[in-house]
């Protein structure tokens, strides 16, 4: 492996900070200026929570929906129901986190095995 | 291994609240979950011709599984710097009110706002999550140090998770690279439910996955933002109307 692919060039080093490294933490400084205030059983930071929930979830969906990479080469049906059966697994096992995450990689690979 | 009580002498310097922090990594099935993530974070920024050193420092300074990957994708594809920053920016909204409700746990009434500076960095949807979980058993006043150890920890496991996996990533086939990548969607959904304990938690959960293939269809460049604060509203709402008929 070169010295080229372990270390990069700083133009893409400049990218990380400006499209990746300032937008978290302009979250995360914001979050810890005006959280000063904030009650922790306060109306408000169940609101934030909710947002912030839903907001995880459009991530959830949005990997599964428009894939990225290597994701993309994989048929809607098989995403989809390897979500649905990783969650039906999920929900038996009294939320196993683990035995819903297997459930799911295995239905995707089962199927794309099945598919060819 | 489990924590030792609230009024026990190993709680008696910050160092060994960092300690404990630290060794909590291994009590938490969302460790391994980050290695894969982080796993599949390595290979596809390797697929996407990112050298190691950026990969390593997109774990470090962005600390944001989702973020990673949108910013990786969106660059890969050939996104604008400025596209991928409005992405990356909107994706990363939901870390404002993690820190929000997560750092008044560790905050005492003496603690000074940049004492927390380090905690709000390492505060991602795993930490937000195991915060909950841990620092009920952690003496208040040694939270940060706690937090701080496992942090620390965490981020060392997904830096050792990168490497592997940009390493890898030159022997994955199509197949196991799109296995690697469900694991994200996959993890990060059963984690959210599993800390899902009250209503509004679950409706904000269920119908922001629902509602974001709609917000998609309108094509604001904020969907995820859309979708997110009218789920979340309509969470709020639930949770609201129970309190008052209660």
């Amino acid at each position: 492996m070169s010295s080229a692919q372990l270390i990069g060039d700083w133009h893409a080093l400049a990218v990380l900070f400006v499209a990746g490294v300032v937008p978290n933490q302009i979250w995360r400084m914001l979050g810890l200026w005006f959280g000063g205030g904030i009650d922790e059983g306060s109306e408000l930071l169940v609101w934030v929570r909710a947002v912030a929930t839903a907001i995880l979830a459009g991530v959830i969906a949005q990997i599964v929906v428009e894939p990225p990479g290597a994701l993309a080469g994989v048929p809607d049906s098989l995403r989809y129901g390897a979500v649905a059966a990783g969650l039906v697994v999920f929900l038996l096992t009294r939320r196993s986190i683990f035995a819903g995450v297997v459930t799911g990689e295995v239905f995707m690979l089962a199927g794309k095995w099945w598919l060819g | 291994m489990a924590l030792p009580p609230l009024d026990s002498p190993q709680w008696n310097s910050p160092w060994l609240a960092f300690g404990w922090g630290l060794r909590s990594v291994t009590q938490t099935i969302l460790t391994i979950v980050l290695f894969v993530t982080y796993l599949g974070i390595g290979a596809l920024a390797h697929d996407t011709h990112f050298s190691l050193l950026w990969a390593l420092a997109s774990t470090l300074f962005v600390w944001a599984g989702p973020a990673q990957i949108i910013l990786i994708t969106t660059l890969g594809s050939g996104a604008t710097i400025v596209q991928s920053a409005i992405a990356v920016t909107v994706s990363a909204i939901r870390l404002f009110p993690m820190v929000v409700s997560v750092l008044p746990l560790m905050r005492t009434p003496t603690t000074k706002r940049r004492e927390l500076v380090f905690a709000a960095h390492l505060t991602a949807v795993t930490l937000w999550v195991e915060c909950h979980r841990f620092l009920p058993l952690v003496p208040r006043e040694r939270r940060i140090a706690f937090v701080h150890g496992l942090g620390c920890g965490l981020v060392s496991v997904c830096l050792v998770a990168n490497t592997v996996g940009y390493f890898l990533a030159a022997n994955l086939t199509q197949t196991l690279g799109a296995a690697i990548l469900l694991l994200t969607p996959l993890s990060f959904l059963f984690s959210t439910a599993r800390n899902s304990r009250e209503v509004a938690d679950v409706v904000a959960l269920v119908l922001g996955i629902v509602l974001y293939p709609l917000a998609a269809k309108l094509s604001s460049g904020v969907d995820i933002l859309v979708s997110g604060v009218v789920a979340g509203t309509i969470a709020y709402g639930v949770h609201w109307w129970r309190e008052v008929r209660a």
